[in-house]
């Protein structure tokens, strides 16, 4: 049984203008098997998976489903034979509750919506996968993980044969992302088949029976994970091999010196509740402090509130024991801290503007780039093409937008900006996500490189291993209040998965 | 009994509040899908002139007549949906510039003026307009009369009307599917479901009842033509489609308050009240300002359920 193929694609080619995204991918699936698909961001899953799902044509190749050839022209098509897609930004219609989202646009759907038996019908086949959540829930109400098991409803319920996961783990804390797991094995026990996208080396290791490595638009391989390893998966992807070790530093961190202290803080968030609840941190000279946490528990409010953007409501912040005010991003500027934002290319950068008037954005009041409100353009083109080069930006001049630049080079841009000011304290708030493994590591070096350097960097992130790699102290965040601050020598990835999850006690019991 | 002033006013704001009725529901439809229609007025003269046009030159019985030109009306004003649809849904233009357009291009000193001239509307008075009805005789009965059994046709059409597009929206698949449309067009896409139709078909059937509230102006309230003659009721529907919730319960509630406020002027007047006419006019705009300064401010967005996605053209994501 396991041995029977669902899906073959050969020689899959698709081009975009400028790019070829698929080039003579090959991929086998064979019914029953949970396989990981596995590659760095621009290495064409996505793209394969949207061939897969009907929502993109291949430009050359075949698909054979069950044997047979097919040809999918809409997702509907692609759902009807019985492949279905879990996306990573979820397709649910906020408004409506978990049945209706269920049972949307499904064609057995009678014309006269019976919610009653709707709702019976989600709740076993939620029962059935072992999946908690309530049918009559609204989506907006649901946490991100249940979301997700809406998600995977759907396309069940849609009768799907073949389910697409793209990047499922991503928003979930590691109890959730177990669950899950758990879900996909009852799945596969049925003789339901998973591809499962990721770049994350440990879940790919944990969950899959086989993985295929894409590479550059091409197939790299296709391996049994029973018989490979993280080491040799990692050199798959990037073609080179990557060090899986904690950061060494140069200059030791001082924690006593503290430049960033926050006491008491408190904050609302954008509906007016409370997001922060008496958060006291410290963040010393050279020393890298990172923020563990699930989204959505707090850290995008702190950031903001220390990078003067959002308004305390208790407590305060201070720069080498000075005040900031609150809610006066330029105070915090004047103050030194430099903000990394999370959304870099909407609140961290203006997209459609060019490369050097984003480097100069922070500084254009200082009479080196203007004079009596007048701007000095060759001024500030030269130290723009300073920082490029200093900084290693890929782009074409420096009056290309930055919206045109790869993930890594806006990222670069940005930090080129925050450093080129001298601060003393920087925010980074998930400063390497969606960035491919080459430029997470260029963007790792430079945090490292600033705190060397003396700044405190405050690492606010999501990917756990890059935190325990980069980290000096681990402070976990969980709904809006630090709940642990331990050194990173004595951390595991255990007890800071568990406090994520909220699972306070357990962990120090 | 029947001539006090509450019944007097109670009855005429269900007279003027028919027309914003069907212009507002229509809105309901065309915003749930994801539309934002500020052509309303533009499809409402446009209606109102076909209209007149048709009742003076479709013979047969009376009924044929009004029935009819109904009809014309509907097809007028569905027409000019259509364009919006094709500007917003198939170009994807902006949806407020395109809505603008069109009530400037079929407004009162634009199409619905013109063909007014060149088909002679004005000249002649509306010989067969949409009259009152005395429902089961019972039309002179004391109070429920004049509310409930002294309306026109379209008056008893607009009640079902509302009920049926209650239970479209909120008990069909099709309805369901309609408010994914509009709340989140990427989710509808990736189930499958047409967005390009269904916004051209809600945008459509919105002007095909802004054409019939159109209509009811030129055959049933002033029962001739002049231009602009809708006097920016239009702007009054798509407030209330807001003022409404985008739920057709809620928004007859309004159509009402707001006939209610339309008709204070004319009734007063013919009391002998002493009340400036132009403010007692003004009346309802004041109004729709203040609903839409009110609702339109973010919280209002927030909770009181606009599509998520009104306004915004939709785009499949391609490199």
């Amino acid at each position: 049984m396991t041995n029977t193929i669902a899906v073959q694609m050969s020689g899959v080619v698709k081009r975009f203008p400028g790019v070829v995204a698929n080039d003579g991918v090959e991929f086998e699936l064979r019914r029953g098997e949970v396989h990981a698909l596995l590659g760095e961001n621009g290495a064409g899953k996505s793209t394969l998976s949207n061939i897969l799902t009907g929502l993109y044509r291949p430009d050359e190749g075949t698909i054979e489903l069950n044997g047979a050839p097919v040809s999918f022209s809409s997702p509907r098509d692609a759902l009807n034979a019985g492949i279905g897609m879990v996306h990573q930004h979820f397709r649910l219609v906020e408004t409506f509750s978990v049945a209706e989202n269920v049972v949307l646009g499904n064609p057995d759907t009678a014309f006269l919506l019976d919610t009653a038996a709707i709702n019976e019908r989600v709740k076993e086949l939620a029962a059935r996968y072992d999946m908690a959540v309530d049918p009559e829930a609204r989506i907006w109400q649901l946490s991100v993980g249940e979301q997700q098991r809406v998600e995977i409803l759907k396309v069940l319920y849609r009768g799907a044969q073949v389910l697409i996961l793209d990047e499922p783990t991503a928003v979930l804390t590691p109890i959730e992302a177990d669950a899950l797991f758990r879900t996909l094995r009852a799945m596969t026990a049925e003789g339901r088949t998973v591809i499962f996208i990721s770049h994350k080396l440990d879940e790919v290791m944990a969950v899959s029976d086989r993985i295929t490595v894409l590479r550059g638009g091409r197939t790299v391989g296709t391996v049994d994970t029973s018989t490979t390893n993280k080491r040799d998966l990692a050199s798959m992807m990037v073609g080179r091999n990557v060090e899986f070790t904690r950061v060494q530093r140069k200059t030791p961190a001082q924690a006593n010196d503290v430049v960033l202290h926050v006491e008491n803080l408190g904050a609302h968030d954008d509906r007016g509740r409370d997001a922060l609840h008496g958060i006291t941190l410290t963040v010393g000279r050279g020393e890298i402090v990172g923020i563990a946490g699930v989204a959505g528990n707090g850290q995008r409010e702190l950031a903001e509130v220390i990078a003067g953007m959002r308004h305390t409501t208790t407590g305060s912040v201070s720069v080498e024991g000075k005040i900031l005010q609150s809610g006066k991003a330029r105070a915090a500027i004047a103050g030194g801290v430099a903000h990394v934002p999370e959304d870099r290319l909407h609140t961290g950068l203006a997209a459609g503007h060019s490369v050097e008037d984003n480097l100069a954005l922070k500084s254009y009041r200082s009479s080196l780039l203007s004079r009596f409100g007048l701007l000095r353009r060759q001024a500030m083109r030269d130290g723009a093409t300073e920082l490029v080069e200093r900084y290693d930006v890929k782009t074409p001049s420096t009056q290309t937008a930055v919206r045109l630049l790869s993930g890594g080079n806006v990222q670069k841009v940005l930090l080129a900006r925050e450093f080129s000011t001298g601060p003393k304290v920087l925010i980074a708030a998930s400063p390497t996500r969606g960035l491919d493994v080459g430029a997470i590591e260029s963007v790792r070096e430079r945090l490292v490189e600033a705190a060397d350097g003396g700044l405190g960097v405050l690492l606010i992130s999501e990917d756990l291993d890059e935190i325990m790699s980069l980290a000096d102290r681990i402070a976990v965040m969980y709904e809006g209040r630090i709940v642990a601050v331990i050194p990173a020598d004595k951390a595991d990835r255990e007890t800071i998965g568990l406090l994520m999850g909220g699972s306070q006690l357990e962990a120090t019991s | 009994m029947n001539n006090s002033l509450l019944i007097v006013i109670l009855a005429s704001a269900i007279f003027y509040g028919t027309p914003l009725l069907f212009a507002a529901l229509g809105g309901v439809f065309t915003e749930r899908s994801g539309v934002l229609n500020l052509g309303v007025e533009g499809m409402m003269l446009i209606g109102g002139v076909s209209g007149a046009w048709a009742s003076q030159h479709i013979g047969g019985s009376a009924w044929f007549t009004v029935f009819a030109s109904i009809l014309v009306a509907m097809f007028a004003g569905g027409l000019t949906a259509l364009l919006h649809a094709f500007l917003c849904v198939t170009l994807k233009a902006n949806q407020t510039v395109a809505g603008l357009s069109i009530t400037i291009f079929a407004g009162a000193l634009g199409l619905s003026s013109y063909f007014a001239n060149v088909w002679k509307v004005a000249a002649h008075p509306v010989t067969r307009p949409i009259r009152k009805l005395d429902v089961l005789g019972l039309a002179d009965a004391p109070v429920v009369g004049p509310l409930l059994f002294n309306h026109t046709i379209l008056t008893y059409v607009s009640w079902v009307l509302v009920a049926a597009s209650s239970f479209y929206l909120f008990r069909t698949k099709t309805g369901l599917q309609l408010r994914a449309v509009g709340e989140s067009p990427q989710t509808a896409d990736a189930m499958g479901i047409n967005v390009v139709k269904y916004r051209y078909f809600h945008t459509v059937l919105g002007g095909m009842l802004a054409g019939i509230g159109g209509a009811f102006y030129s055959l049933a309230i002033v029962s001739t033509w002049v231009d602009g003659l809708t006097k920016g009721a239009g702007w009054i529907a798509i407030a209330l489609v807001i003022f409404g919730f985008w739920r057709p319960d809620l928004t007859l509630v309004g159509a009402y308050l707001f006939g209610a406020l339309q008709s204070l002027g004319t009734t007063l007047k013919a009391r002998s009240f002493h009340i400036s006419g132009d403010l007692l006019d003004a009346l309802p705009f004041i109004m729709t300002i203040v609903v839409l300064v009110l609702v339109s401010s973010r919280f209002a967005h927030k909770r009181l359920g606009a599509p998520a996605a009104l306004g915004v053209p939709y785009e499949r994501e391609e490199r």
